[in-house]
């Protein structure tokens, strides 16, 4: 057993883990956060990508000890004074779900993806991104439409702030 | 997963010290093929040493025309490196296109290399480049680092460090992914320098990464598509499984290239 410190969604945390633990077991068996998913536990949907120290990576392949220390961000860190964040806006107002499932991953995604192309990102870009993000509900078209419109929004946004 | 011990090194000393005071430990790079391996149980390491938090190992620095690249830098920074893709662009394209943008947030070079996965991307540039792969105790060039299928030449504990190269004057990489796995089934990245053409295959060779010498010939000759008319790489030394037969990968390995020459202008 370790113990393990790290910032989640802007709170410090703290709790005992074996060292085998995974960052996404961390997340949602010792700190109550189940927003974040296992979808298919081999690396390959998405469904539990999260952003450690800014980047998004799949919390199902990082041990937690390999977070100790960072600063972690959830789906449950996103919306802030009982309003939605952007990206879960047009999700919502572009049908970009069904069951809902990979939403969260796609969420996180989609967010670190604007924040790395802002409103310059394009359709092709969405798509190639999309890669390490499975979705079996949608076909894609709307989360595409959804973070298209959630960069223009964002994008929009930081340019009026300057 | 089976049991483990977690430690995290902040020298490469430190990460060689623990290594070797490990019953059957394992390097911990950026963990994007080593932790789904242990989830599977395919692996079972008793101690893993985090190589991720060693400062010393990251960054890319740019010397007259020597390219040298942390062994902990990770796909993305390769990816977005305004140094590389000034050096060696076709470098910069491969970093974009392994795996996804989770994987390459945190994917490391020099893990790819040290894992010499079959069909990994980076072993094929770093034999096209005629690269030195530089560990805690020696240099070695890359055709004599990657000896077979997920087999190296760095012995039980040793740490790869940095890679280095000379900017070729044009390189351009070419990979046909497999639908399902984003892996390449044929990636050809070639390479032109003053000692002439170089060509490493990945994803369709039976041993692993290797140098198509008679296409390497052939565009030493002429640079162009059309001198790959003649040239081929033999059947019988390609994969063949349910993703394609050794005839199948044959012809995708001359397609790749001859994008790959086209590609490089």
């Amino acid at each position: 057993m370790a113990s393990i410190s790290m910032t989640v969604n802007g709170r410090a945390v703290s709790g005992e883990a074996e060292d085998r633990t995974l960052l996404v077991e961390f997340l949602r068996n010792n700190l109550g956060l189940t927003g974040t998913h296992v979808g298919c536990d081999t690396s390959q949907c998405g469904a539990c990508v999260v952003h450690v120290d800014g980047d998004a990576v799949k919390s199902c392949t990082m041990l937690a000890a390999q977070a100790n220390g960072s600063d972690v961000k959830t789906i449950e860190g996103l919306a802030s004074g009982g309003e939605l964040h952007p990206v879960q806006k047009a999700f919502h107002e572009n049908h970009g779900l069904q069951c809902g499932f990979c939403t969260p991953g796609m969420i996180m995604a989609a967010t670190e993806m604007i924040n790395r192309h802002g409103a310059s990102l394009d359709e092709k870009t969405v798509r190639e991104e999309l890669e390490g993000n499975i979705c079996r509900c949608t076909g894609y078209h709307n989360i595409v439409k959804a973070i298209l419109a959630a960069a223009q929004e964002m994008g929009g946004a930081q340019q009026a702030a300057e | 997963m089976y049991k483990t011990t977690y430690h995290r090194a902040s020298s490469v000393e430190e990460a060689a010290s623990l290594i070797s005071g490990a019953d059957d430990g394992k390097l911990l790079a950026g963990g994007q093929t080593l932790i789904p391996t242990m989830k599977q149980r395919l692996a079972a390491p008793s101690d893993v040493v985090d190589l991720r938090h060693i400062a010393d190992l990251k960054g890319i620095s740019v010397a007259g025309s020597t390219v040298t690249i942390g062994a902990g830098t990770t796909h993305a920074d390769v990816a977005n490196s305004a140094e590389v893709r000034s050096a060696c662009p076709a470098l910069a394209d491969l970093a974009s296109n392994i795996g996804d943008p989770h994987v390459r947030n945190m994917g490391t070079i020099g893990g790819s290399i040290a894992n010499n996965d079959p069909a990994a991307d980076y072993p094929a540039a770093m034999v096209a480049l005629n690269a030195t792969i530089h560990t805690n105790s020696r240099q070695i060039g890359a055709d004599d680092f990657f000896t077979g299928m997920f087999e190296t030449a760095l012995n039980d504990g040793e740490i790869i460090t940095a890679v280095s190269f000379d900017a070729p004057e044009k390189a351009a990489y070419q990979k046909f992914p497999n639908p399902a796995s984003r892996y390449a089934m044929a990636g050809v990245f070639v390479a032109k320098s003053g000692g002439g053409v170089r060509v490493g295959v990945t994803g369709a060779g039976s041993d692993g990464v290797f140098r198509a010498s008679n296409m390497e010939s052939a565009l030493s000759a002429s640079f162009s598509g059309g001198a790959l008319d003649g040239a081929s790489v033999d059947p019988s030394d390609m994969l063949s499984d349910l993703h394609g037969s050794s005839e199948y990968r044959a012809n995708l390995v001359k397609v790749m290239a001859k994008r790959a020459v086209e590609a490089a202008g």
